[in-house]
C-alpha cells in the first residue's frame, strides 16, 4: 500500500472532521432536520474527484456530503447550506440532500437521478464527447426500478454513464442480503453493461483501477458500473443505528483512518489536526452567519426564456 | 388559404415546426418513429424529418422522463409523449419530485423545460387503464403548469408557448378531440362564434352574437365539443342561451378573462372527465367563488365523471362520462330548477 499524497489525505480528513462535526451538531441540536454522513466512504469521492472532469455532470445521492467536498473544496458553502445560514449553496432551500453547483447535483430520491443522468450523458454525447456523466448510487438503490430503464437505455444508445455503485452492506438499516437478490455484477452483465469491482479503499490503488474503464467510457463504449466496495461507520441518518457494536467494532477496525494513521505517522497527524481545526473554524464562522435568505422569484427571473444556450451550470458560473 | 386541419395534424405541424426552430429539442416516446408514427400518429414523419431529435425508447416512462430532465438540465429541451395519459403515473417521480422541484429547490431558477404529452380521456372504448383523465393529479404542483389541446387555441403557438416558459408542463390531448377540426376565422360551428381572450393562452370564449348567457359552462378542451353540442340542444329545444369558457392552461388558473361573463349571467357549470375529489373543476369553482361572492345566483356547479373507472363497453363507458346530454341536463336544472 502506497502513502496518499497530501492532497488526497487532506481531503478524506476534510470530510472525516467536517461529517463528524455534523453529528456533533446534531447531538448538540444545532443542526435540523436530518443528514446522512458518509463516513467510512470517503475513499470514494476522493477517488472519483480527480478522474472527474469540471465540464463532467455529476449526481450525488442522500449521502453526498463527500462527493460535494471532493469535488469542491467548499465546507463553509455546505455547512451555510445544511445549517439555513447565509452563503449556502443553495441558499438553504435544498439542505443536505438537494446541492446544485456547476454541473453536480444531489437529489434525495433513490434511484431517480440515474435517468437525469442519462439524459445529462446523451447531451454530452451529442455535443461534448469525451465528456461523461456520473452518477452515484447505493446498493439499496438497485431495488428501484429507474436504475434498470437508465441502465437499459445506457447501453443501447451507448451513454458516456458511470453507474458509480457504493456498496457499504447496508441499505439504511437494512442488510444487503436482505434486499438486493443475485450481484451488482449480474445485473450489470444482464444489460451488458461494462462493470468493474473495486474492492480496494486506498485512493491511489482506487484511481488506477476505475482510470481504464473510465478512459472507454469518454470514448464512445457505452455506460460502465463500478462498485465500490466500502463501509458505512456512522449511522443512516444521525444517531439511528441499530447494528450490533461488534459489528460497528469490526467496521472500523477496517477504516482507512487508523491505517493511514499508522502508514503515516507524524505527516498523518499533522494534516490531521490541519483539517480539525479547519472545520472547527468553519462551523464557529458559519454557526455565527445571519440565516438565509433566498432570493424571491422575481417577474423577471420568472419570464419565459427563448435563449436555448441558457443552462444553469452557465448560469451558476455566470 | 389553408386547409382545414384535424386536432392531431395541428398538433404534428406544431411538433414539426418547434423541432425545426429548436435544434437542441428532443421528442422521446414509445412507437414513435416512422413508419408506425405514434400509438396516435401524432409523430408520424417527424422521426424521418428529425432523425437526430426524434428518439424512440424502450417501455420506460419514468426513465424516458428522468432522460428529459436531464437534457433539461444540459440547456436542451425535451417533449416525451406517453402513449397513453394513464401511464403518466408511472413517471410521477420524475415529474413531481425531480422536474417540477428542481426549478426552485437548489435556491435559484433552475430553467427545466421538459414537456408530457399526455392522450387523455375516455369514449374510445379502451378501458379502465387507458381512458382515465389524471389532470387533477397534476394540479397544485409547484413550478408544474398543465395544459390542455383545445379546439380554438393556436397549437404551434401554445406549444412554443408551453416550451418558452421553461418550466416542466404536462400537456392533456384528449383522444377524440384529435380527430376533430380545429376551429377558424371565429366560428365554432354554423350557429356559435369563438373569440380567444386574456393573457397568453387566453380563454376561448364560444357564444352567440347578441344574446346575453344565462348561464356560462367552463370546461378544457376535451370536453368543449361535448359542451358545444349540449349548448345547441339548449338554444334549440329549451331557449337557454349558454356560454362555453375553454381555457388552454388549466394551472396556474387564470379566469380573469371569465370573471365578468360568469358575474353577469349569475350561474356558472364546470364539467371535466375527471373523477370528483381534488379536481380542476374544484379549483375553478373555489376561484369563482372567491371572486364572485354576492354576484352569483347559485353555486358553480360541477360536472364530473361518475364515481369509477371508465369501463370498456361503449354504453357503460357512456353512462360513466359526461356527455352532451349530462351537460344540458345540469345547466336545465341551473336555470329552471
Amino acid at each position: 500500500m502506497t502513502e496518499p499524497t497530501d492532497a488526497d489525505l487532506r481531503r478524506l480528513l476534510l470530510i472525516r472532521h467536517f461529517e463528524t462535526a455534523l453529528l456533533d451538531l446534531f447531538a448538540a441540536g444545532r443542526l435540523a432536520g436530518t443528514t446522512h454522513t458518509c463516513l467510512g466512504q470517503e475513499p470514494v469521492a476522493v477517488a472519483l474527484a480527480d478522474l472527474l472532469d469540471e465540464r463532467d455532470f455529476e449526481f450525488s445521492n442522500h449521502r453526498g456530503h463527500g462527493h460535494y467536498l471532493a469535488r469542491f473544496d467548499d465546507p463553509a458553502g455546505l455547512l451555510a447550506e445544511i445549517m439555513g445560514r447565509a452563503g449556502g449553496v443553495c441558499a438553504g432551500v435544498g439542505g443536505s440532500q438537494h446541492l446544485l453547483r456547476g454541473r453536480f447535483l444531489s437529489t434525495g430520491v433513490q434511484g431517480e437521478s440515474v435517468p437525469v443522468a442519462a439524459g445529462t450523458a446523451l447531451h454530452l454525447a451529442r455535443t461534448e464527447p469525451g465528456k461523461l456523466a456520473c452518477a452515484h448510487i447505493g446498493d439499496g438503490t438497485w431495488g428501484a426500478g429507474a436504475v434498470y430503464e437508465a441502465l437499459n437505455l445506457a447501453v443501447l444508445w451507448r451513454l458516456p454513464l458511470v453507474v458509480a455503485v457504493e456498496h457499504n452492506g447496508i441499505a439504511q438499516s437494512t442488510p444487503t442480503a436482505a434486499q438486493l437478490a443475485g450481484t451488482i455484477a449480474g445485473r450489470a452483465a444482464a444489460f451488458g453493461a461494462a462493470y468493474l469491482h473495486v474492492a480496494d479503499d486506498d485512493v491511489a490503488a482506487m484511481r488506477d483501477l476505475v482510470a481504464g474503464p473510465l478512459a472507454r467510457v469518454r470514448d464512445g463504449a457505452g455506460p460502465l458500473v463500478v462498485e465500490f466496495a466500502t463501509r458505512r461507520l456512522g449511522p443512516h441518518s444521525k444517531g439511528d443505528d441499530a447494528r450490533p457494536p461488534q459489528q460497528l467494532a469490526a467496521l472500523r477496525e477496517h477504516d482507512w483512518y487508523p491505517r493511514h494513521a499508522r502508514l503515516c505517522g507524524e505527516r498523518f497527524a499533522r494534516l490531521d489536526a490541519e483539517q480539525r481545526d479547519r472545520v472547527a473554524e468553519v462551523v464557529a464562522e458559519v454557526s455565527a452567519r445571519p440565516p438565509a435568505t433566498p432570493p424571491a422569484p422575481s417577474p423577471a427571473a420568472l419570464s419565459p426564456s427563448d435563449n436555448p444556450a441558457e443552462s444553469p451550470w452557465q448560469l451558476v458560473n455566470a | 388559404m389553408a386547409a382545414r386541419q384535424r386536432v392531431a395534424e395541428s398538433l404534428n405541424a406544431a411538433l414539426a415546426t418547434a423541432l425545426a426552430d429548436d435544434p437542441r429539442l428532443y421528442l422521446l416516446g414509445e412507437d414513435i418513429l416512422d413508419p408506425y408514427g405514434g400509438a396516435f400518429k401524432v409523430t408520424r414523419g417527424l422521426s424521418t424529418r428529425f432523425p437526430r431529435q426524434v428518439l424512440g425508447t424502450p417501455i420506460s416512462e419514468a426513465g424516458i422522463v428522468g432522460l428529459a430532465g436531464g437534457l433539461a438540465l444540459a440547456g436542451d429541451r425535451a417533449i416525451v409523449e406517453i402513449m397513453f395519459g394513464d401511464f403518466a403515473t408511472l413517471a410521477f417521480d420524475q415529474v413531481v419530485n425531480f422536474a417540477a422541484k428542481s426549478v426552485t429547490m437548489y435556491g435559484r431558477r433552475v430553467p427545466m423545460p421538459v414537456v408530457l404529452r399526455c392522450p387523455t380521456g375516455g369514449n374510445r372504448g379502451y378501458g379502465p387503464t387507458h381512458s382515465q383523465s389524471l389532470q387533477k393529479h397534476f394540479v397544485g404542483v409547484p413550478s408544474l403548469a398543465v395544459y390542455e389541446l383545445t379546439p380554438y387555441h393556436d397549437t404551434t403557438d401554445l406549444l412554443r408557448g408551453i416550451l418558452a416558459a421553461g418550466e416542466p408542463a404536462v400537456l392533456f390531448e384528449d383522444k377524440v378531440l384529435y380527430t376533430d377540426w380545429m376551429r377558424r376565422d371565429g366560428a365554432a360551428d354554423d350557429l356559435f362564434r369563438y373569440d380567444v381572450v386574456g393573457d397568453w393562452p387566453g380563454v376561448a370564449r364560444v357564444r352567440l352574437d347578441d344574446a346575453p348567457p344565462e348561464c356560462i359552462v367552463v370546461a378544457p378542451g376535451g370536453v368543449a365539443d361535448r359542451a358545444l353540442a349540449a349548448m345547441r340542444r339548449l338554444l334549440l329545444e329549451s331557449e337557454i342561451v349558454t356560454e362555453l369558457h375553454v381555457p388552454a392552461r388549466l394551472y396556474p388558473v387564470d379566469l380573469s378573462p371569465v370573471l365578468d361573463g360568469a358575474g353577469r349571467a349569475g350561474r356558472v357549470l364546470v364539467v371535466e372527465d375527471s373523477t370528483a375529489g381534488g379536481t380542476w373543476g374544484a379549483e375553478v369553482a373555489h376561484t369563482l367563488h372567491t371572486e364572485l361572492w354576492g354576484r352569483l345566483r347559485r353555486p358553480v356547479r360541477l360536472l364530473h365523471a361518475a364515481d369509477s373507472v371508465v369501463p370498456a363497453a361503449p354504453h357503460l363507458e357512456r353512462a360513466v362520462l359526461p356527455q352532451d346530454g349530462s351537460i344540458a341536463g345540469a345547466v336545465e336544472e341551473m336555470c329552471h330548477g
